[in-house]
């Protein structure tokens, strides 16, 4: 009994949270990753593009609210997507158009990038404040909890409860669906064969005549839509903040390179590394050990090796490890 | 002659500040512009000579502040009482327990080889851990409300502008070993966390620098507005400007300020000239243009790198420290990497990377732009909303928006840069 109430405490602090978390690093490290493997550099201002697709589908969940639209049990913020991933496209390709364009044509080189998309996160930053301000918003609604905790103490008569949150199981479902999709996509049609491609090596591609706007043009849709997912998702777990989403940078980045940055399958091995450590490197292990250890070996102590605030440094640790001991990344993406 | 020019538009726009509307707000921008021009002085050492990426210049302006407490607050002989020496054994066993890792990890070879470096590792943790935590603990309790920390050691504030140098180069020197020599994106996004982590440190360790809870009331190297209005001698002699003492001595105390971080700013700015022009400046702009011919002619990249890396950084840090000792408070909660790292981005590539006056121009118009954004956009929403009713929610909306628009204008103002003039105010050369 003990050690089943030990391993539902597991699952209720660290598996589920961590998973859930995981599969939203993967999808915004999948929009990274993209981009480094087709446009070719790093992209700053991807924090700030969840943002603001998540404000786009936030701005439309209150108008569907306000319309009485529901999704039922679900939260109306599914509904909502479409349209945030629409407002997210319409930005990021204007970006496109009117900035980085220009120095694709000039074969500018990839830390010019980086820097305009520093410009570029600037303004997306600001477009976010002004349109829906820097303060927190909740949109999620509908059912808050597949399983509450004290429901499944009642239905097992365990003294752990297993909370499972709407948000958790919708963000798992739809990452694994979105990844499924995203991977036929990639391998199996020709549009996502000529992406490889394109990535693999720009000048044989072109040679075989495929046009390099247009896999531009597909990658950046998809990564609006990748972002605005992550996003929405992030934000029905937690809570919408402009500036949470930009602090999401620096795991999602360690989630790509971790994994090897322009490999899709390494972004979400990584994102699920990252999730891992941050959860379990901060979560006060007493309560699971509690229940593991024989009394006389009990821990005085929380048993938590950092506190939640240094999250950061977790997965900053990692990424050094990784670049230090394989800067390939676990895949072996494309490096030096 | 150019330059002179434009050093001339920057001086009239915070000389017409002055008229247009305070003298007090105009010698704020000019303080704020002298340490934001060190700071793109810093960051254009990195950038603009070696070519190397900072996105963490937030940390090590941060580490100059903490310096600032560290050297000049009152120690609290309570707190080392309760547990100072304490938490120093902590970190030293925290310290040797790295190295000792790092030992095992170079001279052991085979299988056992991870497992005995994360044996090393874990044992350190533990015992750093059951040292430090009961110690910090104790401080922590020390009169919460006024200390809970250990204090500084109670020396000139003035000796924590090198200090801050210092503790930045320190970091630098462990950044750059393990981040230089990667591609430029991993730098950056190294340097990112780093600069993120050093906050979280100063956020949370609260016997440090008391964390949230902020020091304030730093030491001062200027008088203080109170003793000067006391004073007869500088009454009578604000009288005889024809100010009032109050705006005389705020007048007084932020111009003593400015003349302080001058002579730092001009400092740095014939140093960093020097080097610029020597041999050794030669053979950075060499391996920044290619690194490969570079390392053919027998120099050596990697440790080029880190010696600019350290020094940009140190710069930076100190930058940091002039800037608390400014504030007179050191208040972690308020460092976000949009203001510290990319506004000072902003201003090394719209000055002209590379080019030291271009950095120092590009501090100063950038401050400028950073402060006057909202009252002018502020301006223009009034004129744009004019015809609205009033109360409606729009105008609202659109009125409360201003305060956000200077994070849209300094988007615009890069990609701007970068797209027309892509070598900045002042090119190189």
């Amino acid at each position: 009994m003990d050690l089943l109430n030990g391993l539902v405490a597991l699952a209720n602090f660290v598996l589920i949270p961590a998973i859930a978390y995981g599969s939203q690093l993967a999808l915004g490290a999948l929009g990274v990753t993209l981009i480094y493997g087709i446009l070719r550099f790093s992209n700053f201002a991807h924090g700030d593009t969840m943002a603001v697709g998540t404000m786009f589908a936030v701005l439309a969940t209150w108008g569907l609210q306000a319309m009485g639209v529901g999704f039922g049990p679900l939260p109306t913020a599914l509904l909502a997507i479409p349209f945030g991933i629409l407002g997210a496209a319409a930005l990021v390709l204007l970006t496109d158009r009117f900035v980085y364009r220009f120095y694709r044509a000039q074969k500018a080189k990839p830390v010019i990038l980086v820097i305009v998309s520093i410009g570029v996160m600037f303004i997306y930053n600001g477009v976010t404040r002004i349109i829906i301000g820097p303060e927190d918003q909740r949109f999620a609604d509908g059912a808050r909890f597949v399983i509450s905790a004290r429901d499944f103490k009642e239905m097992t008569g365990l003294a752990e409860g297993l909370a499972l949150r709407t948000s958790q199981v919708i963000t798992v479902i739809a990452a694994v669906a979105i990844v499924a999709v995203l991977f036929w996509f990639l391998n199996r049609t020709r549009t996502g064969k000529s992406m490889r491609a394109f990535s693999d090596n720009e000048d044989l591609a072109l040679l075989s005549g495929i046009n390099p706007e247009r896999v531009v043009l597909v990658t950046w849709l998809i990564v609006a839509a990748l972002a605005t997912v992550a996003g929405v998702l992030y934000g029905l777990d937690k809570s919408f903040k402009p500036f949470t989403y930009f602090q999401l940078l620096l795991p999602i980045f360690a989630s790509a390179i971790v994994g090897g940055l322009g490999n899709p399958l390494g972004a979400i091995a990584g994102g699920f590394v990252i999730a891992f450590s941050e959860v379990g490197i901060t979560y006060a292990w007493k309560k699971v050990l509690v229940y593991m250890m024989p009394p006389a070996l009990e821990p005085d102590g929380l048993m938590q090796i950092l506190s939640t605030e240094y999250k950061f440094a977790v997965s900053f640790v990692i990424l050094v490890i990784v670049l230090l001991f394989r800067p390939t990344g676990l895949f072996r993406g494309k490096s030096l | 002659m150019r330059a002179f020019l434009l050093f001339a538009l920057v001086a009239c726009l915070i000389l017409g500040t002055g008229v247009l509307q305070s003298w007090n707000s105009a010698l704020l921008i000019l303080n704020m512009g002298l340490v934001s021009a060190v700071m793109a002085l810093g960051v254009n050492l990195q950038w603009g000579l070696a070519g190397l990426f900072n996105v963490g210049v937030m940390g090590f302006v941060a580490l100059g502040g903490l310096a600032v407490v560290l050297v000049s607050m009152p120690p609290v002989p309570a707190a080392w009482a309760a547990g100072g020496v304490q938490i120093l054994t902590g970190l030293v066993i925290g310290a040797a327990s790295i190295v000792a890792a790092v030992l095992v990890w170079s001279r052991l070879r085979g299988a056992l080889r991870g497992w005995a470096t994360a044996a090393v590792l874990l044992a350190g943790m533990v015992i750093y851990r059951m040292v430090l935590d009961p110690a910090v603990d104790a401080v922590e309790a020390v009169d919460p409300a006024l200390a809970g920390y250990l204090g500084g050691l109670g020396l000139p504030v003035l000796l924590a502008w090198p200090v801050g140098g210092l503790l930045a180069a320190g970091v630098a020197l462990v950044i750059g070993k393990t981040a230089l020599g990667l591609r430029s994106d991993y730098l950056a996004i190294a340097t990112l966390g780093i600069a993120e982590i050093i906050i979280a440190v100063l956020k949370n360790e609260d016997w440090m620098a008391r964390g949230v809870k902020n020091v304030i009331g730093l030491p001062r190297p200027v008088p203080y507005e109170v003793d000067l209005q006391a004073d007869p001698a500088f009454v009578e002699r604000a009288a005889g400007f024809g100010l009032d003492p109050t705006t005389a001595s705020t007048l007084y105390v932020k111009l003593e300020y400015g003349i302080l971080f001058a002579v730092v700013l001009i400092a740095l700015l014939v140093l960093a000239q020097l080097a610029l022009k020597s041999p050794w400046g030669r053979m950075m702009r060499a391996i920044r243009d290619n690194e490969t011919a570079a390392r053919a002619m027998g120099k050596d990249v990697t440790a080029r790198h880190l010696q600019v890396f350290i020094l940009g950084s140190a710069i930076c840090g100190v930058a940091g420290a002039m800037m608390t000792t400014l504030d007179g408070q050191l208040t972690p909660g308020t460092y976000q990497p949009l203001r510290y790292t990319f506004l000072i981005w902003v201003m090394v590539i719209v000055g002209g990377s590379g080019n030291n006056l271009g950095a120092v121009l590009g501090g100063f118009l950038i401050w400028f732009l950073w402060v006057q954004v909202e009252p002018m956009a502020q301006v223009l929403m009034g004129l744009v909303t004019a015809g609205m009713a009033d109360g409606s929610w729009l105008k609202g909306h659109l009125l409360d928006s201003v305060q956000h628009m200077r994070l849209l204008t300094m988007g615009v103002i890069l990609l701007l840069v970068l797209r027309l003039n892509p070598r900045g105010l002042l090119p190189e050369r």
